[in-house]
């Protein structure tokens, strides 16, 4: 599709007229600013962590001898390794279950018929007017009665099923022609098989989407895995940061060692999903 | 046994387990929330007896009181969203109408703007602290650069607030702009080129076709932020220097409170009240949004 500004140029009488074109100039002026102002936290995050423990205390954009010995100091000396295994396994499960559980919800909230079918399905949708925030503490009551704390089903019991994976999962269900189930039943499939073997390879760009953004916000969460654990070693990454910078005081260099540690590799997965992703997120709207 | 009872069998067996989460996941925890807020809850005590509403009684009196941490949590609060949602929303409007108006580096731009957004909160407000640093932070070298004087950022109770608002606002700009994006794309190119015949200038055709087509996503978007700055805490956290939502709870939030009051100080009931006030706040802004959204534009 034709964009507003070019067709706005179009619409000039005189095609050369040079009006349009330092519009165009401009925005693209803008838009680099906009785009450093971006950048520049993350060039000064990884400028700092290749500085040395006296460079932090001078007035100084970069590092004179840029070193990674902060990187050994923080991947040996601290549980950085540990929380990295910790948020994936977190992550991984939660994505795994998400993927199968929203996508078999989803399947027969689109593709069966029975009694209180309207009922069930609004009652999930409901459950996105309760914030997070709100269940925290009987989740909290609930995971210590159970011997949760500190433990990997702890931190993503929560999180194993999402209602917006389950709504979203139906739309796409909606689009896979009852014929084909039909032809499944009279060859005498059972109706699991039909879900796992005809139905959902249909909708793998959808289960795709999901699984995407539930690794990702998974892999970010913060406040849950912040209460349910305690202990140092069960700790995901963002816990894992956030207590070791609070400790680390003016050690600049190693807060943004951490800091770079626990960015980098997810941004360098997006840069390579960044259409999925960006797409995803235009069609669903999604925020976690 | 009929095809069809055997299908609402399957149906029921599928839905055993998603259905069984909702249940004992989602709403028994909801309800289990507000039996908590009409507790005295010490979740160390043998007994948690049931105290009526006295921690509603309780955080309303705290509300009424100018210094208690608890007003400024809700002040804040609502400073957050009155100051943050508009400035996300015209930057991200603003961003989204040029990227719309160029043809090359469009991808580009839009992976850049959207990075923030996929990092992780708490390292974003790391950067920031480090990039807001009184002595030889980033911000202070490049004041100096321009010979201005050295500011205190987030240690300072007047500039803090909208210190913390920035970061926000920088890391979520992304996610608007990707929406507005795809908004700009849905409305039909024929109302532009009608307005150009009839002579429409640049403005006209903003003032008068893009935005009122965009109403929807911008309600949409408005509705979304204001819930996300409601909701604020990772980044206040760890933002402010004990994690208290400094210095002298000038930045504090509501979920902070709830933090600090639920699991610091093992008062629950009053936490869970908090919770339910803010559910109450949060449920009353999705109504009007609904009420908002559904005075559609005809096409």
């Amino acid at each position: 599709m034709a964009t507003i500004a070019t067709d706005l140029a179009h619409n000039a009488p005189a095609p050369a007229r040079p009006r349009p074109k330092m519009a165009n100039v401009m925005a693209y002026i803008l838009l680099s600013i906009g785009a450093i102002g971006m950048l520049v936290p993350f060039f000064w995050m990884i400028a700092t962590s290749m500085k040395t423990a006296s460079e932090i205390l001078k007035p100084q954009f970069f590092p004179a001898n840029p070193t990674l010995e902060n990187y050994q100091t923080v991947l040996t000396r601290t549980l950085f390794p540990t929380w990295y295994v910790n948020s994936l396994l977190a992550a991984a499960a939660s994505t795994i279950s998400v993927a199968f559980f929203d996508s078999l919800a989803g399947y027969v909230f689109a593709k069966f018929n029975f009694p209180l079918k309207r009922v069930f399905f609004l009652l999930i949708l409901a459950s996105l007017m309760v914030p997070t925030e709100m269940l925290v503490i009987p989740w909290f009551i609930m995971a210590t009665g159970a011997k949760l704390q500190d433990t990997l089903l702890g931190i993503v019991f929560p999180g194993l099923i999402t209602a917006t994976g389950v709504f979203m999962m139906r739309q796409s269900f909606y689009g896979v022609p009852d014929e084909l189930l039909d032809a499944a039943r009279i060859d005498g499939m059972n109706e699991f098989g039909i879900f796992t073997r005809i139905a959902w390879p249909l909708v793998k760009p959808a289960v795709a989407a999901i699984s995407i953004f539930n690794f990702l916000g998974n892999w970010n969460a913060f406040l849950w895995p912040l209460i349910v654990t305690s202990k140092r070693i069960t700790m995901t990454l963002p816990v894992g940061l956030s207590f070791f910078s609070g400790e680390a005081g003016s050690d600049w260099h190693l807060i943004m060692t951490g800091a770079t540690l626990s960015t980098v590799p997810l941004l360098i997965v997006f840069l390579f999903m960044q259409k999925q992703i960006i797409q995803g997120v235009a069609l669903t709207g999604m925020k976690s | 046994m009929s095809l069809n009872t055997r299908r609402v069998i399957w149906a029921y067996a599928f839905l055993l387990i998603p259905l069984a989460f909702f249940l004992f996941i989602r709403f028994a925890p909801t309800l289990f929330s507000f039996d908590v807020s009409l507790r005295a809850f010490n979740p160390l005590a043998e007994v948690k007896p049931y105290v009526g509403l006295e921690n509603f009684a309780k955080v309303f009196k705290d509300i009424g009181d100018p210094t208690h941490p608890t007003r400024k949590a809700f002040e804040n609060t609502f400073k957050y969203v009155l100051i943050g949602t508009p400035i996300q929303l015209v930057l991200a409007l603003g961003i989204a109408l040029l990227l719309n108006s160029i043809t090359r580096f469009r991808t580009i731009f839009r992976v850049i703007y959207f990075i923030p957004f996929v990092t992780s909160a708490v390292a974003v407000a790391w950067v920031w602290r480090a990039l807001y640093m009184p002595d030889f932070g980033f911000l202070n070298l490049v004041l100096g650069l321009f010979g201005l004087p050295s500011q205190r950022f987030l240690l300072d109770i007047n500039q803090s607030l909208p210190s913390v608002t920035a970061v926000v606002v920088w890391q979520g700009l992304g996610f608007a702009i990707i929406i507005f994006l795809a908004g700009l794309q849905a409305i039909p190119e024929t109302f532009y080129e009608a307005a150009r015949v009839d002579g429409a200038s640049r403005w006209d055709i903003f003032r008068h076709i893009t935005v009122p087509l965009l109403n929807p996503t911008i309600v949409y978007l408005a509705v979304l932020q204001t819930i996300a700055f409601l909701r604020m805490f990772t980044e206040v956290i760890n933002l402010t220097r004990q994690g208290d939502g400094g210095p002298l709870n000038s930045t504090t939030t509501v979920v902070l409170r709830v933090y600090r009051e639920g699991f610091g100080s093992q008062n629950m009931g009053y936490a869970a009240a908090l919770t339910v006030v803010l559910f109450f706040v949060i449920m009353l802004i999705t109504l009007v949004q609904m009420k908002f959204l559904q005075r559609r534009f005809e096409y």
